[in-house]
Parts: structure tokens; C-alpha cells; sequence
């Protein structure tokens, strides 16, 4: 019942940010409602009983992913009215992807109506002998054992990722002077003082 | 209600809390402070000249590249807690596992680091 309640709580929550999301006027608030709709998608998850993916989309995606968002949207220079202008101009574009994803949605639905067993994938690997472990466990015994392959492809993925931000963004302004301690403390007034003799009213 | 649930009780009643007293300090003001406002005070203060610019200015692509690093090592951080959780059930085979995963994302930490991608000029 009141898990019932908390469902309806979350989704609700979750559907309404997500339209705020399109909806918002200013970037800035777009994520925010994002992130509103991050939250209420890990106390959706939370209810299934997933623990694990809940706490990970709290940590990765409200922690990371969404500020890394609000980076991208304040590097852009937001001028409201003109954000508005191209939006019938992209709105057939739009429109083709939101009526593919229909398509996909109302086929999967279908599917899970007519003809439940299909969806299901291979049969749930390791099925513990102890049905009490926590689906953090459940997951770490499998995931570097058995789908070892795919874990080491998310390493290979997140490498790229990392050198293509790196080759992307970074410039190094030229001439920028910095500061190297063991340099300053390996100097020494030899090498940093020179005494010259002067001759009388001659200058150097 | 399963049992899983009822441990998350405390969050949801924290939760609730922070709620009330979020809510309260933001309406307060409403109701009880004094306004007076005019097109002086409402206007963005700059140490008694007028403003040069929008506020709204461009963030530097620098700001980016630490957020994206951070990124990839909170998702290496999150493959480690399972991992650490099932340690004893993995293995000596999981245990190079991860050890193999953390080699890949070093020599991408190498990279960054000898590319002067931490340093912030």
C-alpha cells in the first residue's frame, strides 16, 4: 500500500520534471528539473528493489553527470529569446525520433502483453544459494567473472573517453609562466646574482 | 511491505524533515519580512558603479574537462564497490580482473597527467 503510494509519488514526480525539463524556458532550470527526475528515477528503482543502480544513479548521475550538464549549458551563451527561434525549424527532426521511440515503446508493450515469455533474457545467471544477498553482492559475483569481456570493454570505453576529452578541450595558453619549487629551492646566489665592477662614472 | 523497504523508513522520514524545514525558511521571508523595493535596491550590486555586464557570461571549456575527468573516475570508483562487496566470491580471477581494469584507466590518468591536464594554466 504504501509502496503503491510511494510509486505513484515517484513516477509522478518523475513524469511532471521530465516535461519541465523541455518545457523550461532557461537552460539552467532544464537541469535542475533534470536532476529532480534523476532523484525520483533512483526512488523508482529503490522500490524495485534495486539498491545498487539506485545509489549509483544518486552518486554518478546527479553527482556527475548532471553538473558536468550544467557546465556544458553555461559554457553556451545563453541568450534566452534566441534559444526559442530554431524550434520549429528542428521540431520534423524531433518529431521523427520521439515517433521511433513510440513505435519501440508500443512494440515492447505489445510484446509484453501478447506474449510474456519473449521478453524474458536467459535465465538469471547464478542463482545464489543463499537468497539473502544483497544485489550489490549479486552483482560483483558476476560481473568480473563471468561477464568479465564487458566489464574490461567499460574500462576500454571510459579510456577513450577520458583521452578524447582530453584531445578535445585542452589548450595550453602559451606563455604562461608557473611556478616550479625545487627550482627556486635549488638556486643558488651564484647562479642567480652576478657582481659587476663598475668603473667611475662610466656606467655598465 | 517487503523488507527491503522498511529500511529505508529513516531516509524517507529525514527527507520529510529537510522538506519542512526547507519549505519553512523559503516561505517565511515571504510572510513576515519587511519590502520595500526599489529599482536601486533590486538591481545587481558592483561596488557602487553600474554593472559592466550580464551575469549570464560564458564558463571557460577548462570547467568541462575537470568535470568529465571526475566523471570517469566516480564510474571507476562505482565498479570498485561491488567488486569490494563479493571480494572473498571472486577470486583470484576477479581480483586481476579489476586489476586489469584499474591498469587501463592509469594509463589514461598518465596521459592526462603528462599532458598537464590537471594543471589549470
Amino acid at each position: 500500500m504504501a509502496a503503491a503510494a510511494f510509486f505513484y509519488l515517484f513516477a509522478g514526480i518523475t513524469l511532471a520534471s521530465a516535461l519541465m525539463v523541455i518545457a523550461a524556458k532557461n537552460p539552467v532550470h532544464s537541469v535542475l528539473f533534470l536532476i529532480l527526475a534523476f532523484v525520483n528515477a533512483a526512488g523508482l528503482f529503490l522500490l524495485m528493489g534495486a539498491e545498487f543502480l539506485a545509489m549509483i544513479l544518486v552518486v554518478v548521475y546527479v553527482g556527475a553527470v548532471a553538473v558536468l550538464f550544467l557546465f556544458v549549458v553555461m559554457m553556451l551563451d545563453v541568450d534566452f529569446a534566441q534559444l526559442r527561434q530554431g524550434f520549429l525549424s528542428y521540431l520534423p527532426f524531433g518529431a521523427v525520433i520521439a515517433l521511433m521511440l513510440l513505435v519501440e515503446l508500443v512494440l515492447v508493450v505489445t510484446t509484453y502483453i501478447v506474449q510474456p515469455g519473449a521478453l524474458k533474457g536467459p535465465a538469471p545467471a547464478a542463482p545464489s544459494a543463499d537468497a539473502l544477498i544483497s544485489n550489490t553482492e549479486a552483482l560483483g559475483r558476476v560481473l568480473y567473472t563471468q561477464y568479465l569481456y564487458f566489464f574490461q570493454a567499460a574500462g576500454l570505453v571510459l579510456l577513450v573517453a577520458m583521452i578524447g576529452a582530453i584531445v578535445l578541450t585542452l589548450r595550453h595558453k602559451a606563455g604562461v609562466k608557473r611556478q616550479d619549487i625545487s627550482r627556486q629551492v635549488a638556486r643558488t646566489p651564484e647562479a642567480a646574482v652576478e657582481i659587476k665592477k663598475v668603473p667611475f662614472r662610466q656606467g655598465v | 511491505m517487503p523488507e527491503l523497504l522498511v529500511d529505508y523508513l529513516p531516509l524517507v522520514i529525514f527527507i520529510g524533515v529537510s522538506l519542512v524545514i526547507a519549505a519553512a525558511l523559503l516561505v517565511a521571508p515571504f510572510i513576515i519580512a519587511y519590502k520595500n523595493p526599489d529599482p536601486e535596491k533590486l538591481s545587481a550590486y558592483e561596488c557602487g558603479f553600474n554593472a559592466f555586464d550580464d551575469a549570464r557570461m560564458k564558463f571557460d571549456v577548462r570547467f568541462y574537462l575537470v568535470s568529465i575527468l571526475f566523471i570517469i573516475f566516480d564510474l571507476e570508483v562505482a565498479f570498485l564497490f561491488p567488486w569490494a562487496v563479493a571480494f572473498k566470491e571472486v577470486g583470484v580471477f576477479g581480483f586481476w580482473s579489476m586489476m586489469t581494469f584499474l591498469g587501463v584507466l592509469t594509463i589514461g590518468f598518465v596521459y592526462e597527467w603528462r599532458k598537464g591536464a590537471l594543471e589549470w594554466d
